[in-house]
């Protein structure tokens, strides 16, 4: 048989069993493959989370001083801020700011609301409800799925304890 | 100050989730980091630890979406106190309603409005 | 017994090699603004190419790709005897829409991003064989139809590796012929599935690059050439790391092929153009074929080339099971002149 282990060639290593093989592969490719340059991707981290953060405290501050309660402001905020991510992936910008800032693009809520909007979007070609309808829950889903137990486990926990 | 707090305390939790895919190799996705804020927040703020950050580091601890999975959290909890039972059934959602509700309504709208660009 | 035309186990050789007659290539506005704009027939401006859907714009370009190349040739459909076509969309969806408004006896093909040079094999068997005097042979890839099925929405944040690849928005036809004049088909070198358990879907250059090698291994142990024999040494969309893991193989199998060797996905882009590791998708080999290349040795200023069509076979499903993915390549063997 001439396979990848090639009986003509020199090198003796080829004739290692499948598993060898592919585990060899593996550190050749992990070895040559970049990492990626993590001190760069956390610093924009930082700053581009910072920022979004900071704009959330901006409105906070502004629904608090016109008299909402300090939860409600902070609900307010970050359905202000969801408008603002909805709106910026609908005109193509939120991808970008994601691209530099990575999990500082997607880590906070304007990421969530990203994350609905750009497939709803882009499957409105197949339809209002299982386009539109269905996507908008693609990644939305499993956050609120998961949310959700989590938060009635939490609740259970705690009933079955006081 | 509080301006200071929360853009650092919302950077450095950003940083967790950037570390958590660059260390992986990409293998945790944003889908994954998505879920895995939500629920660490509810945990988190269950066993109490959230609350101090919040008050802490303000929009910086409620704007990620651990924020959110805290929102959660307290809901349920603070329903539980009132109705019990039925408190760990109600209280998550209706205490998150606002956000869920914002995120489908404007997102809804989005995507009828727009079209993606390459 | 070996079959008359083949030699060894995987090379064909043709014994009245067909002539690519013409070659049409159209491209998106990035791949346009790349160092290789100026081989290409036709950049389009918008990627929705004036259609509703990215997909229109995709099933547009290679049916109009195709139209090109009847046009160059002057022919007419009715001369056509085959078209082979194929694409990455599930069922080869743009392929068949081409293939309803062309009108012609039509074979859908799929081999991921390895399509235009199994086209061209199948093609050039069908001509040496006597079975056909004209056959189209064409492939279309789109950026944003690929990321949709293949990856996340473009509209959505992510942040991508640096092995990761960006899908070439174009399309490339070769019409190839019996008669005519123009660069020949030589010989080729089928691929087989190679898979050395990869399934990083964002570092397709760490999956393709083992079946890459093997093939070349093959096409050279078949023949008994080497890469002396060629003047350049071409894989479809290996990207920066994946020629890089390539040289290593064959360097391990004691080939060395690393002064003629280059790659349709590196050459696609300008590094400052930001596409990670290079271009991919089935478009990539087919675009830097029909246009760089083929112009190439149409200006005499290369005679023999091994191109070498390199393919991911992966689903949306058999990466989100966690399957590993295996690769593909195939060779052939583009000469001119020949028989000087």
């Amino acid at each position: 048989m001439k396979d990848w282990n090639g009986v003509i060639m020199v090198e003796v290593k080829d004739s290692q069993p499948d598993e060898i093989k592919i585990k060899n592969y593996d550190n050749l490719v992990n070895k040559q493959k970049p990492g990626p340059s993590v001190a760069k991707n956390v610093f924009w981290a930082f700053i581009t989370g910072g920022c979004i953060c900071l704009v959330g405290q901006i409105f906070l501050n502004l629904y608090s001083s016109g008299g909402l309660p300090l939860e409600e402001a902070a609900a307010a905020s970050s359905a202000t801020l969801v408008f603002i991510s909805a709106l910026l992936t609908g005109v193509g910008y939120y991808d970008r700011i994601t691209k530099l800032g990575g999990a500082g693009g997607i880590v906070p809520i304007t990421g969530f609301a990203n994350a609905m909007v750009a497939p709803a979007m882009e499957y409105r070609t197949e339809g209002m409800v299982m386009g539109v309808g269905a996507k908008l829950f693609s990644i939305a889903g499993p956050v609120l799925i998961y949310g959700i137990i989590t938060a009635w486990l939490a609740g259970l926990i705690y009933y079955l304890l006081i | 100050m509080i301006f200071l707090k929360s853009f650092v305390i919302g950077g450095l939790i950003c940083i967790i989730g950037q570390l958590l895919m660059d260390l992986t190799n990409h293998k945790i996705t944003p889908s994954h980091i998505l879920v895995g804020f939500v629920s660490l927040g509810v945990i988190l703020s269950a066993s109490g630890l959230y609350q101090p950050l919040v008050d802490f580091a303000g929009a910086g601890a409620t704007v990620p979406l651990t924020g959110f999975g805290h929102v959660l959290a307290q809901g349920t909890i603070e329903q539980v106190q009132i109705n019990g039972l039925l408190g760990v059934f109600r209280g998550g959602v209706s205490a998150a309603a606002v956000g869920i509700t914002a995120a489908v309504v404007f997102g809804y709208l989005t995507a009828l409005a727009f079209k993606p660009k390459s | 017994m070996t079959a008359s035309k083949k030699t060894g186990k995987q090379t064909i050789i043709f014994e009245n090699p067909p002539v690519i007659s013409a070659a049409a290539s159209i491209v998106g506005p990035k791949e346009g603004a790349g160092p290789l704009g100026e081989t290409f027939d036709k950049v389009i401006t918008d990627e929705y190419y004036g259609e509703q859907t990215w997909e229109k714009a995709e099933k547009r370009l290679l049916e109009e790709t195709m139209q090109m190349a009847l046009d160059k040739s002057g022919m007419s459909t009715g001369e056509i005897d085959y078209m082979l076509a194929g694409d990455l969309l599930n069922q080869i969806i743009s392929a068949n829409y081409a293939a309803r408004e062309m009108g012609i006896p039509y074979l859908g093909l799929y081999g991921a991003c390895s399509t235009m040079y199994e086209g061209m094999i199948l093609g050039s068997v069908l001509i040496d064989g006597g079975f056909a005097e004209n056959v189209l042979v064409g492939t279309a890839s789109h950026y944003s139809t690929a990321e949709r099925q293949y990856r996340s929405p473009v509209e959505q944040g992510i942040q991508k590796p640096l092995t990761s690849q960006r899908t070439v928005t174009g399309a490339g036809v070769v019409l190839l012929s019996a008669q005519g004049a123009g660069p020949r088909i030589t010989s080729a070198t089928v691929g087989k599935v190679i898979d050395l358990g990869q399934g990083d879907p964002m570092n397709m250059g760490a999956i393709m690059a083992p079946a890459a090698a093997d093939t070349i291994e093959n096409h050279f142990l078949d023949t008994g050439r080497n890469a002396d024999f060629y003047d350049v040494i071409i894989t479809g969309d290996l990207g920066v790391y994946g020629k890089k893991l390539t040289n290593k193989l064959l360097k391990q199998k004691g080939l060395d092929i690393t002064e003629k060797y280059t790659d349709c996905g590196i050459l696609i882009y300008h590094p400052d153009q930001d596409p990670h590791a290079g271009g991919s998708g089935c478009a990539c080999s087919a675009v830097v074929t029909c246009g760089h290349i083929i112009r190439r040795l149409n200006n005499k200023r290369i005679n023999k080339v091994l191109g070498v069509g390199t393919g991911a076979l992966l689903s949306p499903a058999s990466v989100s099971q966690g399957e590993t993915v295996p690769g593909i390549g195939h060779a052939v063997v583009i000469e001119k002149p020949w028989g000087e």
